[in-house]
């Protein structure tokens, strides 16, 4: 059980000053950052606007390429740049579930596209297997043939969590896919990514500003300031005994929420 | 395996069928989008349905006035020109010069514009900007003015105006191209899709050509009224269409000098020329209407 997952071994971001061509500053976006992940473990990253937690699951995913560092998956260094290898053990689930689906594509197109780049299996066998994750994440088979705007939000992002789950992967980052739902929808998603972690022995990576998510879902959280890793630990340790200042005033300003929960 | 639809017969539109049926909300879309069926159809079967050849003499009936003339003739239905070529034969045969040409520049300047456009979109710095900019001289020209100057150096004739009025159209699909494709790498699903390992050109044939499909379509009606007013205007001045050929503008020409005693043979394809134009006009804002009313839902 308690095998590393996903190693994350001094990465970082730099982004380089567009604006002069001569002496280009470059603005770190994320400070060198270690961490490790258990599989079935949950681990929530929590800081600002800015503070360097997008920057964070872009790299994860491979969507930019990072400055310095690597990560190792089960001992196994992933390039960056090979979204094949990557894809089928690292997924996100993106914040707005309105843009990440294609509206002129169906639900089936959507989920066949991971399948038809990725495995070799034919029409029939990802038919099926489609039929199968639709009905994981609680949408029926007839789901298939509709379009992205025919559903609602909280629809919308259990597709993108089928979407994520189909190609079987062991790393989920969530990039704040909870915020824009209300909270009964938000539990309900909850209670459904908690059900496929066990299911499917599932990573999360749960990147987020709502303390109380945090508290809930994760085992372990990294507290992010200006790319700066501030604290690291159990999340219940770090949440009652605040070290920092910072992760002080974040608790403090969630203070609110926390205590009407 | 079990059924996957309760309802057999339940259908979803696709996004396009329900551009198609907010394009046809109003009337007067309905009745514009007919008429431009009804000329592609004339244009398609113009030599079938013609009574007579296009360049047929009747020497007997030289500018003999329409039908419902006093003086008319009901064989030649819209009368006949100094030439006592049938007007009614002529029209329809310039149905597929004037107004099918264009629909074939419009396609050709269209494919060429939208391959250097996502070419430019695709790349990036200096190369991008060089593939989007480097028609750009032309838009600094009148079109008609530099179909004009394409002509008088390639010499006059009708293959040669197309080409001009084909070079005159690409800019401005690179632009609309280009744009729209940058925006729609924007969008999360773009990203989602790469992240799958989708290479770029199945990118844009996934995910971006059938979100910009309808932009380009209306971008196209525009183009196309104005090639319409283009072949008509070059072969209006001799440029374009040579003599004997029945393109409208040519017959506008031919008739000018005739005007005070045989007005219709001025009028008929002025009217032609109007005719289609304001039914392309006509499919063209109402396929803005239907994607300006789709993006209001």
């Amino acid at each position: 059980m308690s095998k590393v997952l996903l190693q994350v071994i001094n990465l970082s971001k730099s982004y380089k000053d567009k604006n002069y061509w001569l002496n280009r500053k470059s603005v770190a976006a994320l400070a060198p950052i270690s961490f490790d992940i258990m599989a079935h473990k949950t681990l929530a990253i929590v800081g600002e606007t800015g503070s360097g937690k997008s920057t964070l699951a872009k790299l994860l995913v491979g969507a930019e390429l990072p400055t310095t560092g690597h990560i190792r998956l089960n001992g196994q260094t992933l390039e960056p740049g090979n979204f094949k290898q990557r894809c089928q053990h690292v997924r996100m689930i993106f914040q707005d579930s309105g843009t990440t689906l294609n509206p002129s594509l169906t639900i089936e197109q959507l989920l066949d596209e991971p399948l038809q780049l990725n495995t070799d299996l034919d029409e029939a066998a990802r038919h099926q297997l489609i039929r199968g994750t639709l009905q994981k994440v609680g949408l029926l088979a007839d789901h298939m043939s509709f379009y992205p705007h025919m559903f609602s939000g909280g629809q919308k992002q259990r597709i993108s969590l089928a979407r994520a789950i189909i190609l079987k992967p062991q790393v989920i980052i969530l990039d704040e896919a909870l915020a824009s739902l209300d909270p009964s929808l938000r539990s309900q998603m909850i209670n459904l990514l908690l059900d496929l972690q066990q299911q499917m022995g599932l990573a999360f990576i749960l990147i987020s500003h709502n303390l109380g998510i945090v508290r809930h879902f994760s085992d372990e959280m990294i507290v992010l300031c200006k790319g700066e890793v501030l604290e690291v630990g159990k999340t219940n340790e770090i949440l009652q005994q605040p070290k920092h200042k910072y992760t002080k005033k974040l608790i403090m300003s969630q203070h609110f929420q926390l205590l009407h929960r | 395996m079990a059924r996957d639809k309760i309802y057999q017969e339940e259908e979803f539109p696709t996004p396009l069928m329900q551009l198609w049926h907010n394009f046809k909300q109003p009337p007067v879309v309905v009745i514009g989008f007919g008429c431009f069926l009804f000329l592609i159809v004339l244009a398609i079967l113009s030599s079938l349905i013609t009574p007579y050849s296009p360049v047929e003499n009747h020497l007997n009936d030289l500018l003999l006035p329409p039908a419902w003339s006093n003086d008319g003739n009901v064989s030649f239905l819209l009368g006949t020109d100094n030439l006592g070529r049938d007007m009614l034969s002529r029209l329809i045969h310039g149905t597929s010069l004037t107004f099918g040409l264009s629909i074939i520049v419009v396609m050709a300047s269209l494919i060429i514009g939208v391959i250097i456009g996502s070419l430019s979109a695709l790349t990036k710095g200096v190369k991008s900007s060089f593939l989007n900019h480097f028609l750009d001289v032309i838009l600094s020209i009148p079109s008609l003015l530099l179909a004009i100057v394409i002509v008088a150096i390639l010499g006059p004739g009708l293959e040669n105006t197309l080409w001009a009025i084909i070079m005159v159209l690409i800019p401005q699909f690179v632009h609309i191209t280009r744009n729209a494709v940058k925006e729609e790498f924007t969008k999360d699903y773009v990203l989602a899709s790469r992240l799958d390992g989708a290479n770029s050109f199945r990118i844009l044939r996934y995910s971006v050509f059938p979100n910009i499909i309808e932009k380009l379509i209306s971008q196209a009606t525009l183009a196309q009224s104005a090639a319409i007013l283009d072949i008509a205007a070059l072969g209006f001045l001799g440029l374009g269409a040579p003599i004997p050929m029945p393109e409208w503008g040519a017959m506008l020409a031919n008739g000018i000098d005739l005007f005070y005693i045989a007005p219709w043979t001025v009028y008929l394809p002025g009217l032609a020329i109007l005719f289609s134009v304001i039914a392309t006009n006509l499919v063209g804002e109402g396929m803005r209407h239907a994607l300006k009313v789709r993006k209001e839902n």
